[in-house]
């Protein structure tokens, strides 16, 4: 418990700086402007910065984790997607991890009984939370489009549709603010339950998930309950976008929770294990096709060794060699 | 029972009332509070210090992990610290796999050190902790500034022992990188905590003993020329005692298609040297025009497990070898490990391999197009191949006597993909085959608690709790379908297996996939056979009037 109280004080104390700022010091412009620009700068460049420190580091070596018969025998059935012999069977394995978390969808469950016998069970709620968190995720993200650009492209008012066709509130409630705040709250239960996972849990581990609750929690308040004056928000949205540093009347204080904390888990984003959103691109145990044995990988730095020559072997050898009538170099 | 192993009843107790993280018993003590602890069973002998010495490596001294004072270098830290930014420099995978671990714990409990022994150190994410908590002391950006947030932690001499430990008690499986959503790999971890360790000189005697063996006299076991060759012969010897067939293998004979490498404990240990036979009795079958090297007369790679240099050095032999005898291309018997190394490695380290030629079958005709860069080729996917040609005479009845189970290795199913062609074969050399659990096989198959060079005696505490998962796999076919054999490919297999099914399963016994080849095939002009190459007594084949023959 230790390890979630520090993120959970950090995450309240991150909401109530704007709200404090806002309502009772006026300092909209700097939470309003100046920290979403600081915000995009450092999430874009720190972003960058990793991708490319990874991208230094070469890979030396070609070794794809095969969860799948390799391609040998013209008769043997290979599985293309779990042993990629080329680059298109790779991508397509490295787009099954990130868009179908493949390889999360394995997990099971190892018990202990007595005898002592292990026994394997299927277990998909980490698959199940993980894919409805990181998909409504998306969505969530996709959606928010409407306030940066004046006329709302066709896709996100598809979206919206889709995602609020149970209409049950005004505005329609979307599935995916329903979905987003059951997963976090699954992920974070899991932590505390699961005694190996509470273990290995770090107050990082703790603290996106805190931020990304507590972003959607005030964002749903605004949008059913405390009714936000949304065009305001869009007018302040489309002038940042447009380097139009006026900002726009009455926006209100819940608001700027919202967006410091936004911009918060942005400029944390790069520099914490949210990069792994980067890395699951550049995994070598699956980006790799596993064709080592049919073109020559090339290792950048392959180091030049002195090995011990057959002519050094023979020179020890030799005349042991020769008694057991084998072959030599040099008589 | 072995010196170093737990008493049975003791561990059987232990397993079941002894609080475990695996049965989710929370500990008292959080991860890094806990300090290791060496007692018998649960540590390898440290090198000699002349091995030390004669390999190059750094820091030869007499110690022992019981030793308060590990007698680190002056400038330990910083020996580590520069080596870790070096390999950071070097490896991606190293670098991306310390950076994008999000502690699902989806990993956890996929490890048989865990599974065996409920610590938690042993989890893949806490081991990968253990080099991740310096790393993020030392290294990257925002970290720094929040110390306890993050889990860092300053480098002492209590690290050091921890990964000693824990990088001990892995055996770069990669079983958990299967299950990783990021395919993160502990195996690339364990092997740069080993290869860092080493510039400290903190190792392992049952490594560092065969390295030096295998770059002075070409193989692991350190056997010279002269007694290879009669090794091997006298194998052939025994065939034509049991077979009446007389094989002649030569060696280090230039102009020969193939070269034929394999671990040397198959020429020296029981119960390799059953499917060193095996081989014989094949190549001798279809006539194959091969050649054994006593200078590569070793396919296995203990250099693997200490840095990617010395696995350089070891391996590069096959190479020079085969150029030297003007070999066609080389063919390659079972094992696990050499086979990581040929199949993900070699080609990379030491190739180009132009002087050879793209394999092709000799008997078949079939070529080899997925080995056409490295020209080396599984021996298991050249039988396949014959055998689907229909150019083995084989009589699967002669292995009645056998209920068999397969173990996949390892590094052949993760790190090579080799799924089919073991289990084409075996279905055709024996009729009694039955597959362990789905959870324990092919992709998700236990390690036999031995790899990666801990297979030593005194090191049998660990081995046997390691191997647990594949011991109790197989105890489930055993008990289900009255399995007795538990067929493998790999060396390592032969050579840890059998004391691992004493211990969990007695009255099962481990063999080599080409032994039961071996067993199952016609040869032209044989006496009448009723005994196998073990010269156990075949089942069916006891009755003079039964046989036709």
């Amino acid at each position: 418990m230790k390890k979630a109280l520090m993120p959970l004080v950090m995450v309240v104390l991150l909401a109530l700086v704007p709200y404090v700022a806002v309502q009772f010091a006026g300092l909209d412009f700097l939470f309003g402007v100046i920290v979403p620009y600081v915000a995009i700068v450092v999430f874009i460049g720190g972003f960058v910065y990793r991708v490319v420190d990874w991208a230094r580091s070469p890979v030396p070596f070609r070794i794809p984790t095969t969860c799948g018969q390799e391609k040998s025998l013209d008769w043997i059935k290979q599985n293309r997607l779990e042993s990629p012999s080329n680059f298109w069977q790779a991508a397509a394995r490295v787009l099954s991890e990130v868009f179908f978390f493949r390889s999360l969808f394995r997990n099971t469950r190892a018990e202990l009984h007595n005898g002592p016998k292990l026994a394997y069970g299927s277990s998909k709620w980490l698959w199940l939370a993980g894919l409805a968190f990181h998909w409504s995720m998306l969505v969530i993200v996709l959606r928010h489009y409407r306030f940066f650009i004046a006329k709302v492209p066709g896709f996100v008012q598809l979206m919206e549709n889709v995602d609020g066709f149970l209409d049950v509130t005004l505005p329609a409630l979307y599935l995916t603010d329903v979905v987003i705040v059951a997963a976090v709250t699954f992920l974070v239960v899991r932590r505390f339950q699961d005694a190996k996972v509470r273990l290995i849990s770090l107050p990082a581990d703790y603290f996106p998930l805190f931020m990304i609750f507590a972003i959607a929690v005030v964002g749903i308040f605004m949008r059913y309950i405390t009714k936000v004056d949304v065009m305001s928000v869009k007018d302040l949205m489309i002038n940042l976008v447009h380097f139009n540093l006026t900002l726009p009347e009455g926006i209100g204080a819940l608001f700027y929770v919202h967006l410091f904390l936004v911009c918060v888990l942005a400029m944390y984003f790069p520099f914490s294990k949210l990069v792994h959103m980067g890395g699951i691109f550049m995994s070598p145990t699956r980006n790799l096709s596993n064709n080592s044995r049919e073109k020559r990988h090339v290792n950048p730095w392959n180091p030049d060794i002195k090995i011990r020559t057959y002519a050094e072997y023979e020179d020890e050898f030799r005349e042991k060699m020769k008694k057991a009538n084998l072959p030599v170099e040099k008589k | 029972m072995p010196k170093f192993a737990p008493k049975l009843s003791e561990l059987k107790k232990e397993f079941e009332e002894k609080p475990s993280l695996l049965k989710g018993d929370y500990p008292d003590k959080e991860l890094f509070d806990t300090p290791v602890e060496f007692r018998d069973g649960n540590w390898c002998y440290p090198a000699k210090p002349e091995i030390v010495e004669d390999l190059g490596f750094a820091n030869p001294r007499k110690w022992a992990p019981t030793d308060d004072d590990w007698k680190l270098p002056d400038g330990w830290e910083k020996t580590i610290k520069d080596g870790m930014k070096d390999r950071l420099e070097r490896f991606r995978s190293f670098k991306l796999f310390l950076d994008t671990c999000v502690r699902c714990g989806a990993c956890a409990d996929k490890c048989h050190f865990f599974l065996g022994t409920g610590d938690p150190k042993n989890m893949p994410v806490a081991r990968a902790e253990l080099i991740r908590s310096v790393y993020r002391n030392d290294f990257p950006l925002a970290e720094k500034i929040l110390k306890g947030f993050s889990g860092a932690r300053k480098l002492t001499p209590e690290v050091i022992k921890e990964w000693h430990m824990y990088f001990h008690q892995c055996t770069e499986c990669r079983r958990c990188s299967v299950f990783c959503p990021f395919g993160i790999d502990t195996a690339e971890i364990t092997m740069m905590g080993r290869e860092l360790l080493h510039l400290i000189g903190v190792n392992n005697n049952w490594i560092l003993g065969p390295v030096s063996n295998c770059n002075r006299t070409g193989n692991h076991l350190g056997i010279e020329p002269h007694t290879f060759v009669q090794n091997v012969e006298s194998l052939a010897e025994d065939i034509e005692d049991l077979t009446g067939v007389a094989i002649e293998p030569t060696f280090n004979r230039k102009g020969a298609e193939v070269l034929f490498i394999t671990p040397s404990g198959d020429v020296f240990a029981d119960p390799g040297v059953y499917t060193m036979m095996g081989y014989l009795l094949l190549f001798e079958h279809i006539g194959l025009d091969y050649t054994i090297s006593t200078y590569a007369s070793e396919g296995g790679n203990f250099g693997f497990f200490t840095s990617n240099e010395m696995a350089k050095k070891l391996n590069a032999k096959m190479y020079h070898e085969a150029k030297r005898l003007g070999v066609k291309w080389i063919l390659g018997g079972e094992c696990g490990h050499m086979w990581r190394v040929v199949h993900q490695y070699m080609d990379t380290m030491n190739g180009p391999a132009d002087f050879l030629e793209q394999p092709v079958s000799p008997v078949t005709g079939t070529k080899f197009s997925n080995a056409a860069s490295t020209k080396m080729v599984h021996i298991a996917e050249f039988t396949a191949d014959l055998i689907k040609h229909g150019k083995l005479k084989l009589d699967p009845k002669r292995n009645n006597h056998l209920k068999t189970t397969f173990h996949d290795s390892c590094n052949i199913a993760r790190g090579m993909g080799m799924l089919e062609e073991p289990r084409y074969i075996l279905n055709n050399v024996c009729n009694t085959f039955h597959e362990m659990p789905e959870n324990t096989i092919r992709e998700q198959t236990f390690c036999c608690g031995s790899g990666s060079g801990i297979n030593t005696e005194e090191y049998m505490d660990i081995r046997l709790r390691g191997g647990f998962p594949r011991a109790n796999a197989v105890r489930h076919v055993k008990e289900t379908h009255d399995v007795d054999s538990l067929v493998t490919i790999c060396a390592i297999d032969r050579a840890t297996l059998p004391a691992l099914m004493n211990y969990w399963n007695p009255g099962v016994s481990v063999y080599g996939l080409h032994e039961l080849v071996g067993n199952a095939l016609v040869m032209e002009g044989e006496n009448k056979r009723t005994e196998d190459l073990r010269e156990d007594p075949m089942a069916g084949f006891e009755d003079e009037e039964d046989d036709e023959d």
